[in-house]
């Protein structure tokens, strides 16, 4: 049996002459955490729409848990999906809504309150879904997706409208999930939201898959910068000759100097600074995100 | 199958759906067995389209089921809206996606719906029938219409034969409403165009155009329901509405095994 519990090669969607997605290659291994990135519009939908055998591709081919594509009723049954946000019956309740959707599938009624206890609707089981929060009807989709106790989780931004609790929590229980060999293949828009929790990632922009790849390799390559501003904007410059006279190379972003160097440097910057006469108006080591990471690796700034 | 007939019929069991819409099946049935009987010396009829049913009609075996026969139609209509508003709002509250994730064989899903809206209605028929048969009862003594003749074979038969002819004319009519429903992926698209070809279309059609009543869908399930009128025999309307039925669900069926699943 195959490692790899996605692999996809060229897989493609055209509506018409608009390529949604475009010759996609990537792999995801079993029981790992892989966090699917890019911009909305960026074809992250569309690809997992595809891997469910929601829509169909126009191009290459893509196997999940060993089986094609092609046959998702072949290993659709151990797989869980919230796609695109959360949809259920507003007038039923949280629970009749799973037992709906476990009766379907030929998984246990009973097992329903577990599940909505395990995603902090217990409490809320017998309202109806319509009176629900957006974050519990996040909630509700993860629980509903857990149903099949699943050997891949396909998870579609599941912390739109999560507060910072909720996010954390979604993380943890994602990385329970791992933990326990259940294979997460997690989408977001914001890199920074999943990139903690990713063992490998899968970048989207445009259609195109332009990043797949271990999270580390990222973050090995991650440069510390230190952030600076000036009162007089025409001092950028001099700030960036007294870097390199230092040993640290810099850049102009908009009106700020960003030095790359950690933020041991930033005092003895300062100090250089004044003593060249200049006044900072701001000093701000930081650490790029990992997307910002990805396009200085490739030189990519679009 | 089952599997799909049995999560349908959780969803069709809600209270206020089920109580509503056979709240609705009692009335209607209420309704027209009540001008039926109270209206029978009306110079203005007592019947659809102010036909009159005099009280010898009333007092035959078939006379049991006379109002039951004529609220086919009315339980039709409900049932059209119960299939399209079911399956068209798959579509517009994006649960098809969860389903066909949880049943990937696409008409699979179509014949499991279909199975447990068909047992809905059912119900409903079943509903209307002994609504029907207690009220005619009831309104028999009023209406002074002699009942023997119900007590016979003949009656029994003929109840039998009217229950199965108003299921197979409910089972069309929403048929027509879940082909609907899947085509339109709207339940107010879907429920309004139903119920304007129906109710307005057809009857201009059959109104100008002369034998058009063989032809026209509507008008056949309402030649089924009474078990062949002058618009159709029973055996043309069954053919034909079967033919349509069949042609419709061929296309759409294919339509919506191949369709793009993408809201």
């Amino acid at each position: 049996m195959s490692s790899l519990a996605i692999s996809v090669t060229d897989l493609s969607k055209n509506y018409g002459d608009r390529p949604a997605v475009s010759h996609a290659n990537f792999e995801v291994p079993f029981g790992t955490i892989c966090g699917f990135v890019g911009p909305n519009g960026s074809g992250k939908t569309t690809t997992m729409r595809m891997l469910l055998g929601l829509i169909s591709h126009t191009g290459g081919t893509g196997t999940i848990l060993g089986e094609s594509i092609d046959h998702p009723e072949r290993y659709l049954h151990r797989v869980g999906a919230m796609i695109e946000g959360p949809a259920f019956y507003p007038a039923l309740s949280g629970a009749e809504n799973l037992r709906v959707l476990a009766t379907l599938g030929g998984f246990a009624v009973d097992e329903v309150q577990g599940l909505l206890e395990r995603v902090g609707l217990g409490d809320r089981a017998d309202s109806k879904y319509k009176t629900y929060s957006l974050g519990m009807k996040q909630r509700l989709g993860i629980a509903a997706a857990l149903q099949p106790k699943p050997q891949l989780l396909m998870l579609d931004e599941p912390t739109n409208g999560l507060d910072p609790a909720g996010i954390q929590e979604i993380r943890e229980l994602l990385r329970s999930l791992a933990d326990e060999g259940t294979t997460v293949f997690v989408s977001s828009h914001l890199l920074q939201e999943i990139e903690m929790i990713s063992d490998s990632l899968v970048m989207l922009r445009q259609g195109k898959v332009i990043f797949a790849g271990k999270t580390q390799d990222l973050l090995l390559r991650q440069q510390p910068v230190i952030i600076a501003k000036c009162a007089d904007p025409q001092d950028l410059q001099k700030l960036l000759e007294i870097a390199h006279n230092a040993g640290h190379e810099g850049s102009i972003v908009d009106d700020a100097a960003h030095i790359l160097a950690t933020s041991e440097w930033a005092p003895t910057f300062n100090k250089l600074s004044f003593d060249a006469g200049i006044t900072l108006s701001q000093l701000s080591p930081v650490l790029p995100s990992l997307e910002e990471t990805f396009f200085e690796m490739t030189g990519d700034q679009e | 199958m089952i599997r799909v007939a049995f999560a349908e019929w959780r969803k069709l069991r809600r209270p206020t759906l089920f109580l509503g819409t056979m709240g609705a099946v009692i009335g209607f049935t209420a309704l027209i067995n009540s001008l039926l009987f109270l209206l029978l010396d009306s110079p203005r009829g007592n019947a659809r389209e102010g036909q009159l049913i005099n009280r010898g009609t009333l007092e035959l075996p078939h006379g049991l089921v006379t109002g039951f026969s004529s609220a086919a139609g009315f339980l039709g209509l409900i049932a059209l809206c119960v299939f399209a508003a079911n399956t068209a709002q798959e579509y517009t509250y994006g649960t098809l996606r969860n389903l066909l994730v949880r049943q990937p064989r696409r008409i699979t899903l179509l014949v499991g719906k279909f199975l447990a809206m068909a047992a809905f209605a059912l119900v409903s028929v079943i509903l209307s029938a002994i609504v029907s048969v207690s009220l005619a009862y009831g309104l028999s003594g009023k209406a002074k219409v002699n009942t023997a003749a119900w007590s016979t074979n003949d009656a029994r038969i003929a109840l039998l034969h009217a229950f199965i002819n108003v299921f197979i004319s409910v089972i069309a009519y929403g048929t027509i409403g879940m082909l609907l429903g899947l085509l339109l992926r709207s339940p107010i698209s879907s429920i309004s165009l139903g119920v304007a070809w129906l109710l307005v279309v057809e009857n201009i059609i059959a109104a100008f155009v002369k034998h058009s009543g063989k032809w026209l869908p509507g008008q056949l399930m309402s030649s089924i329901a009474a078990g062949g009128d002058i618009n159709a025999s029973y055996s043309h309307a069954l053919l034909i509405l079967s033919a349509y039925l069949a042609l419709a669900t061929i296309f759409v069926g294919v339509l919506f095994s191949r369709r793009d699943v993408a809201n």
